[in-house]
């Protein structure tokens, strides 16, 4: 536990990402295959289960620390952590333990599923008199299954990769979908032999950057392929062995949640793996995102579901062909594979997507213009000779986004936030005016600057109305332009309209809150296609 | 921290002797002015009226800070006021302009580099009592950097003590912090939540060295922030015996040195960086600056660099990680809550106003223990945020 929680400190102290993939190395290569395989599984974002209700293990925490409630709460709301506010408050540790990590987890954590409250509190008590300083707060993440590193997934396969000499697709590859956090697995992982792949696995989605150039820096328009870019669920269809395999991008097996895919997909052949965009369609033509929303918060699909929303699968890749990797062959290759393939499986739910013809950048630009129109987010530029790539990298694919919605609205409510922000108020909620009135519709992030954040929070604290719990009612005063992707009718909001990837894009310190747009305003957003 | 409490009305002697000094003739006579427009004969202290506001009470707080209407003069004054009884040179406590300025004699230096040479300065030794209008005041030691005391003012039996800031924790730069007996204890509460708690100075120093012969090893500079007034004298002060090699310096921090070696407090050796060359090779060097220097143009001379901040507020990882630091040394100049909880008790005040910084918790704590305690809106800075050096956007000493 040292160990890891030395690493975990390591990373946290340092903002350089060779840095932090030299300590993951280091830690991979000394390790027990046995910690290393948690350690893996914590870095590239696996978070145990919460076994104990937050607000019971606050309340053991309280009664250890001798702390009331309301203070405990006073403290929480400067730290924005439970762990860490538990793990501060907490006495210092009465003696140290260096059991390893596993240990910590296999004996202590995992355990506690099984266990009555009584014996829970008393492993969770005794566990904070062992452990000090950073462990106990790693100790406390682990319980509170809020376990989050600061590392995204591609550097904890950079760090495999430079501690084995393996190859960093092949480790992707294998870290991919579901990993078990096992000894024998970590030792898989790094095994010299790289082709094992399991018949379940999918490729590392390659990602697309947002367009930075002129389109005629790009060059030739001949080279490059346009298509719609869709806003639906990017997911990689795999058929191997007589089974199908569906993963969405956040790398987690669906295929029962789309079965009409599923059985789809049966018709292709084996050794196929497709790239696309799972879409809700019906008539034709794309619903909003939020109907795909209702199938997937679902475990069950009724008839009535699946009859009101449909999917089909926009297919733009193909990533293995006959059991081969493709990834590698030029996309105009690969593409003129898919349509075979596609038109040999006769799926009315699998749909090559649409290419726009580009003779001229023009050509590109009036489809952007049009893509509103087609229900699409922007447009997808793809290099015709380039390979399918691992990650987010530039120069291949560029994502070209229509421009958001607009509207000024006037912020209401402030709350801090968590984190990196725990004493900022960060947090906005955004109100248009409706019959004099502020409706609130949308919620805010992200979108200002450091020092626009400060300003801010300094404003909030001199001009709270009313506060609830964590939530600063403020005078309306500030306005803001906010964008977003889509809106929508919906019952559920108090304003009766639900937006998409709200954001905020500008202070408007040159309006009055009377300035602010009307409810009126966000319904004839509505009515235009979207 | 002395455990040993002063009892009330402690340190009579040395009045008779600074009467002589032209500024205590001057106080004097003040005195008599202010008893011949008959303004404290009035005064009478009844408990249901003790607020903040109320003209009743030895101190209140005006408009341009807190106030002592019966001996006519202000405890650190945020804007002009004709006399003030500065507890330390600190910015948001030692503002420009005031007539005249009373401190103690140790932070009379420092309090001159921040004022200037025009500012007319007065100071007195610890617990040696001044009488103002027939108020006694004496300073006593706060801790909480060069000079920094608290105001204790007597009059008619009654003894408030307004703390400025302070901490109980040992610091070789300055007197340690003494306690001192009162009815009303005005007391910061900068790090007022329980999760502020202070591990030993010599811990927070090993980091430090830890630290930097990490980056030696690395090739790289160390830039330790600390506020350039206190802080980075006690930084230096801890690096004294460290073998770290000269200590380069930013010129505020530098400024500051000259009045701590002046007053006799043992700093590693500094070299002031500007001096030295362009293009001079500062790797594997430790770099003593202000906050404000962060990010700035100046930082760039020293190359690839790892930066470190030495506050109070670093015991939180969400303020250092918002602040992009490498690292951050958890080590204040304010009292930690168990310390905070201590000094109230220690002093015996039964009523207790609580200034800058987390308030309403610490207010609400001591209510539930049976004293009368209350918030007070100074406008010492940091006030209300817990993390000021961030939203207001210049440096305050944390």
């Amino acid at each position: 536990m040292k160990r890891f929680a030395r690493l975990l400190t390591e990373l946290d102290e340092t903002m350089r990402t060779n840095e932090k993939v030299d300590a993951m190395a280091a830690y991979f290569s000394t390790a027990d295959p046995a910690d290393a395989a948690w350690a893996v599984y914590f870095l590239s974002g696996g978070r145990p289960k919460r076994l104990i209700p937050v607000r019971r293990l606050a309340a053991w925490a309280m009664e250890e620390a001798g702390i009331p409630e309301w203070l405990f709460e006073d403290c929480y709301e400067a730290i924005g952590d439970l762990a860490e506010t538990m793990s501060l408050l907490l006495p210092d540790a009465e003696s140290t333990s260096d059991l390893p990590l596993h240990w910590w987890i296999e004996e202590r954590v995992l355990p506690l599923a099984k266990q009555s409250e009584g014996a829970q509190r008393a492993v969770i008590v005794e566990s904070w008199r062992e452990l000090a300083g950073a462990e106990r707060f790693i100790w406390n993440k682990l319980i509170t299954g809020g376990f989050r590193v600061g590392v995204s997934q591609q550097l904890v396969v950079r760090a495999l990769a430079k501690a084995s000499g393996i190859d960093e697709g092949a480790i992707a590859h294998r870290l991919s979908g579901h990993w078990e956090p096992r000894p024998e697995a970590f030792a898989a992982l790094l095994a010299a032999e790289t082709g094992d792949a399991d018949v379940s696995k999918p490729y590392p989605f390659y990602l697309a950057y947002a367009i930075e150039d002129e389109l005629d820096d790009l060059g030739d328009p001949a080279e490059w392929q346009a298509e719609w870019k869709w806003d639906g669920i990017r997911a990689q269809v795999i058929r191997r062995n007589g089974q199908t395999f569906v993963w969405s991008r956040g790398e987690e097996l669906v295929t029962d949640r789309f079965p009409e895919i599923a059985s789809a997909a049966a018709f292709l052949p084996d050794g196929t793996v497709l790239d696309g965009e799972i879409m809700p369609w019906k008539n034709g033509a794309p619903l909003p995102f939020a109907q795909l929303q209702r199938r997937i918060g679902r475990k069950v699909l009724g008839a009535k579901i699946l009859n009101e929303v449909p999917v089909v699968l926009i297919v733009y890749d193909l990533l293995e062909l006959d059991g081969r990797d493709a990834r590698g062959e030029p996309l105009s290759w690969r593409r003129e594979r898919l349509d075979e393939v596609i038109a040999g499986a006769r799926s009315t739910v699998l749909v090559p997507s649409p290419l726009i013809a580009l003779s001229a950048w023009s050509g590109a630009r009036d489809a952007h213009a049009r893509a509103r129109e087609m229900s699409a987010e922007g447009l997808m530029l793809k290099r015709r000779d380039g390979v399918y790539g691992v990650g987010r990298r530039k120069g291949g694919w560029w994502k070209w986004k229509v421009q958001p919605y607009t509207v000024d609205a006037v912020m209401i409510y402030a709350q801090a936030g968590h984190g990196r922000r725990a004493s900022l108020h960060t947090d906005y909620t955004f109100a248009v005016w409706d019959d004099g009135k502020l409706v609130p519709f949308a919620k805010a992030y992200s979108g200002l600057t450091d020092a626009e954040i400060r300003e801010l929070d300094g404003w909030i604290r001199r001009n709270t109305v009313e506060k609830f719990g964590p939530v600063r009612h403020v005078k309306p005063e500030h306005v803001f332009e906010l964008g977003f992707e889509g809106i929508q009718a919906s019952p559920r909001h108090k304003s009766g309209v639900a937006v998409r990837f709200p954001r905020i894009l500008r202070w408007r310190t040159d309006k009055r809150a009377e300035d602010a747009d009307t409810i009126a305003t966000l319904r004839a957003l509505m009515s235009q296609p979207s | 921290m002395d455990s040993k409490p002063q009892g009330l009305g402690a340190g009579v002697k040395g009045i008779g002797k600074l009467c002589g000094a032209p500024w205590a003739r001057r106080l004097i006579w003040g005195c008599r002015k202010a008893f011949s427009s008959n303004r404290a004969e009035g005064a009478t202290y009844r408990p249901e009226n003790l607020r903040p506001d109320s003209v009743t009470t030895l101190l209140r707080l005006g408009d341009r800070g807190l106030y002592c209407e019966v001996g006519d003069f202000h405890i650190d004054p945020w804007q002009p006021v004709e006399r003030a009884v500065i507890t330390h040179a600190h910015g948001d406590h030692a503002r420009w302009g005031s007539g005249t300025y009373l401190c103690s004699r140790e932070g009379q230096g420092v309090l001159r580099t921040r004022l200037g040479t025009d500012a007319s300065i007065q100071s007195v030794d610890w617990a040696e009592p001044v009488d103002i209008n027939g108020v006694r005041v004496s300073l006593h030691p706060a801790g909480h950097i060069l000079g920094s005391a608290q105001i204790r003012v007597e009059h008619r039996g009654e003894v408030w003590v307004a703390s400025g800031d302070y901490k109980t924790d040992p610091d070789p730069t300055c007197t340690p912090f003494e306690l001192v007996r009162c009815h009303t204890f005005i007391t910061e509460s900068t790090f007022g939540l329980p999760i502020y708690r202070w591990c030993p100075e010599w811990q927070v120093f090993d980091d430090i060295r830890a630290w930097w012969t990490a980056n030696r090893h690395a090739g790289r500079a160390s830039v330790l922030f600390g506020y350039a007034l206190g802080k980075a004298q006690r930084l230096l002060a801890g690096l004294a015996g460290a073998d770290i090699g000269p200590i380069y310096t930013h010129g505020a921090v530098e400024r500051l040195n000259r009045d701590y070696r002046a007053a006799g407090v043992r700093l590693a050796d500094t070299r002031y960086a500007s001096d030295l060359p362009k293009g001079y090779d500062f790797s594997g060097s430790m770099i003593v600056a202000p906050p404000s220097a962060a990010g700035s143009t100046w930082l760039r001379r020293f190359g690839n660099v790892s930066t470190g901040f030495a506050s109070g507020w670093m015991r939180i990882r969400g303020a250092r990680r918002r602040r992009a630091l490498d690292r951050g040394f958890v080590l204040s100049d304010h009292v930690d809550w168990p310390s905070l909880l201590a000094a109230v008790e220690g002093t015996g005040a039964q009523r207790v106003w609580v200034t800058h910084g987390t308030r309403e918790p610490l207010v609400r704590w001591l209510t539930e223990r049976g004293l009368e305690a209350m918030a007070l809106r100074a406008q010492w800075k940091g006030e209300e945020d817990a993390d000021p050096v961030e939203v207001a956007g210049e440096e305050i000493p944390a």
